[in-house]
C-alpha cells in the first residue's frame, strides 16, 4: 500500500498506524502535484511558482486484515479537508519476504512476537 | 573625585565606534541563533523578527525612544528634549559620557534597544503573525525598553536611587526574559507543542550564532563604559571568564542528567554565561566573575530543564536564559562589587555594605514586575484589534512560505519562472480557501 500525505501531518499519520497496530512502515520524501493550488515565491526579482509541493510517502506491506484499518488510519492521520490531502493506493503485493528469517508472504510481514 | 572635562577623546571615540558595530552584529546573530532552534518550515520568518527589529527598534529610538530614555524627566520616565535627535550634536554628552560624540552615544544606546526588541521574539516564534509582531515591537520599544532604560541607565529612580548595571540588567536582560513570559502567555503555545518532539532543526547555526553573539557582547560589555578606562578594560575580560565557567558548570550538569555534552546546551551556556556578568561586568573582581559564571548557570539550567515540562511554551527560554541570568547578576552586585575594583562606586555585602545589596534588589523585584505586566497588557490590547496568530493549517505549512513567500532551502525543483509580461496574479498560500 502508498499513501502520499502532506509532510505537516506525516506526524499524525505515524501516530493513527500505531493506534491501528500497523508496526512495518517505510516513509520518504517526495514531490509532488495533485492538483492543488500553486504557490508563488519571489527571490530578489525573481518570480517562480512552485507547482509541485513537498510530500511524504509511506509504503506499507498489510496482510489483508489489516488492510482497511491501515486505510482508515492514513486518512484520519492526514486529512485537513483542503485540496492537497493525498492519495492511497492499494495494490496487490506479490511476494514479501523477511530477510532475517526466510520467512513470506504473510508472516513476512507480520510484526514479531504478535 | 576629580572634575571631568567634557572633551572628546580620540581613543575613546574609535572603541566606541567599533562597540556599536559589534553590538548590532549581536542582532543578526541572535537570528541565526533562534532561526537554528525552530523547525526549518519556521528559519526565515524567526530570522526576520530580529531583522524586523532591527528596523523597528531604530526608528523609534531616533524618533522618540532615545529621548524618553536618556534626556532629564521624572523619577519614571525621561523628558523629549532629544525626540528626532535634536540637540544631539557632536559635543559629548557630559552627564553620561564625557568623552565620545553625544551622537555616537545615541548610536550606541540604539543598538542595546533592537537586540532587546529582538529578543523578545524568542518567546513567541513558530506561530504569531508578522504584521503584529512589527506591530508589538514598535510599542514595545517604547513602552517597555525605553522606560526601563531610563531606569537603569538614564536618570530614573533606580540609577539615582543607587542600583548599578552596568551594561543592562535592568533594561536589556530582565526586561525581555519577564517580557517574553508574558507574551508567551498572551500568544499561547504552539499548535504541536507538547504532542509532537519540536527540535532544532540545524545546531550549527545555533553555536555559529552564540559565537558571534559572544563576539559582539565584547562590544557591548566593553562598551558599556563608554571608553577605554578600567571600568571597559574590566567588563571586557569579565566577558571571557564568565561565559567559560557558565559553559563548565553546563557541561558537569548535562554529562550527570543524560551521560553526553550537549552542543545545543554550550551554545545556551553561552549566552546565559554573557547575560550573567552583563550587569556585573564591569563592578566585580574577575575571581568573583568566575564565580557568578560557575554558580549563576544553576538556576538557568534548572529553568529550562523545568520549563519543558510545563504548558508554557516560552519557546526559546528567553526567560531562563535573560531573565533569570540578569536577575542573578543584578542581585549578586549587591553580594561581591569591590570599590577596589570598580573605581569607587561601591562595595557589595561581603566588603561590608549591605545597603548596595537593598537597592540591587528592589531593581530584581521592580523591572520583572513592570516588564511582565506591561507586556501582558500592551499584546492583550494588540490581540484586541487584530489577531495575533493565524489559523492552525497555517502554522502547520510554515510561517516562512505563509508571510514571507519564500522557503529557507528552496531547491528549484518544480518551480516554474513566471515571466514578468504575463502579469500573473499573486497567489499567496492561505488567501483562498
Amino acid at each position: 500500500m502508498i499513501g502520499i500525505v502532506r509532510p505537516e501531518k506525516a506526524n499524525d499519520v505515524l501516530e493513527a498506524l500505531y493506534r491501528a497496530e500497523v508496526r512495518g512502515v517505510s516513509m520518504s520524501r517526495v514531490q509532488g502535484h495533485g492538483g492543488e493550488l500553486e504557490r508563488v515565491e519571489t527571490y530578489r526579482g525573481t518570480t517562480v511558482q512552485i507547482g509541485l509541493s513537498e510530500k511524504v510517502r509511506f509504503e506499507i506491506a498489510v496482510s489483508d486484515a489489516f488492510v482497511q484499518p491501515t486505510i482508515d488510519a492514513l486518512c484520519a492521520g492526514g486529512r485537513t479537508g483542503e485540496v492537497g490531502d493525498g492519495k492511497i493506493f492499494v495494490i496487490d503485493l506479490e511476494r514479501a519476504v523477511r530477510i532475517r528469517t526466510g520467512e513470506s508472504d504473510d508472516m513476512a510481514v507480520t510484526p514479531v512476537g504478535s | 573625585m576629580f572634575e571631568i572635562i567634557a572633551k572628546v577623546d580620540t581613543g575613546d571615540t574609535a572603541w566606541m565606534f567599533a562597540a556599536t558595530a559589534l553590538v548590532l552584529l549581536m542582532t543578526p546573530a541572535l537570528g541565526l541563533f533562534y532561526a537554528g532552534l525552530v523547525r526549518s518550515k519556521n528559519t526565515l520568518n524567526t530570522f526576520m523578527m530580529c531583522v524586523g527589529a532591527i528596523a523597528v527598534a531604530l526608528v523609534t529610538w531616533a524618533a522618540v525612544g532615545y529621548s524618553l530614555a536618556f534626556s532629564e524627566g521624572g523619577d519614571l520616565i525621561g523628558g523629549l528634549d532629544f525626540v528626532f535627535l535634536q540637540d544631539v550634536g557632536f559635543e559629548p554628552y557630559e552627564a553620561k559620557a564625557a568623552t565620545i560624540p553625544h551622537l555616537l552615544f545615541f548610536a550606541f544606546q540604539a543598538t542595546f534597544c533592537i537586540i532587546t526588541t529582538a529578543l523578545v521574539s524568542g518567546a513567541v516564534v513558530e506561530r504569531m503573525r508578522f504584521g503584529p509582531f512589527l506591530l508589538f515591537a514598535f510599542l514595545w520599544s517604547i513602552l517597555v525598553y525605553s522606560v526601563l532604560a531610563y531606569w537603569g541607565f538614564g536618570f530614573g529612580w533606580l540609577i539615582e536611587g543607587g542600583t548599578l548595571d552596568f551594561a543592562g540588567g535592568i533594561a536589556v536582560e530582565m526586561a525581555s526574559g519577564f517580557s517574553a513570559l508574558a507574551a508567551a502567555l498572551v500568544v499561547g503555545a504552539r499548535k504541536d507543542y507538547g504532542r509532537q518532539a519540536l527540535l532544532p532543526h540545524n545546531a550549527v547555526y545555533v553555536l555559529v550564532g552564540a559565537g558571534l553573539l559572544w563576539f559582539g557582547w565584547f562590544g557591548f560589555n566593553g562598551g558599556s563604559g563608554f571608553g577605554t578606562g578600567a571600568n571597559s578594560t574590566l567588563a571586557f575580560t569579565n566577558t571571557l571568564l564568565t561565559p567559560a565557567c557558565a559553559l563548565l558548570t553546563w557541561f558537569a550538569l548535562d554529562a550527570i542528567r543524560g551521560r553526553t555534552v550537549t552542543a545545543v546546551g554550550a551554545a545556551t551556556a553561552i549566552i546565559v554565561g554573557c547575560v550573567l556578568i552583563t550587569p556585573a561586568g564591569g563592578f566585580i573582581a574577575p575571581g568573583w566573575a568566575m564565580v557568578l559564571g560557575f554558580v549563576g548557570a544553576l538556576p538557568c539550567y534548572a529553568l529550562v530543564a523545568y520549563r519543558t515540562r510545563t504548558r508554557v511554551d516560552e519557546t526559546l527560554d528567553v526567560l531562563a536564559a535573560h531573565g533569570i541570568a540578569g536577575f542573578t547578576g543584578i542581585v549578586v552586585i549587591g553580594l561581591v562589587a569591590q570599590a577596589s575594583w570598580n573605581g569607587g562606586l561601591g562595595d557589595g555585602l561581603f566588603y561590608g555594605n549591605a545597603d548596595l545589596l537593598w537597592d540591587q534588589i528592589l531593581a530584581a523585584i521592580a523591572v520583572p514586575a513592570y516588564a511582565f505586566i506591561a507586556t501582558y497588557i500592551l499584546l492583550r490590547v494588540i490581540g484586541a484589534l487584530m489577531p495575533l496568530r493565524g489559523p492552525e493549517r497555517e502554522e502547520a505549512i510554515g510561517m516562512d512560505v505563509v508571510h514571507h513567500g519564500e522557503e529557507a532551502y528552496a531547491t528549484g525543483e518544480g518551480a516554474i519562472l513566471v515571466s514578468h509580461e504575463a502579469g500573473q496574479e499573486r497567489v499567496p498560500v492561505g488567501a483562498k480557501d
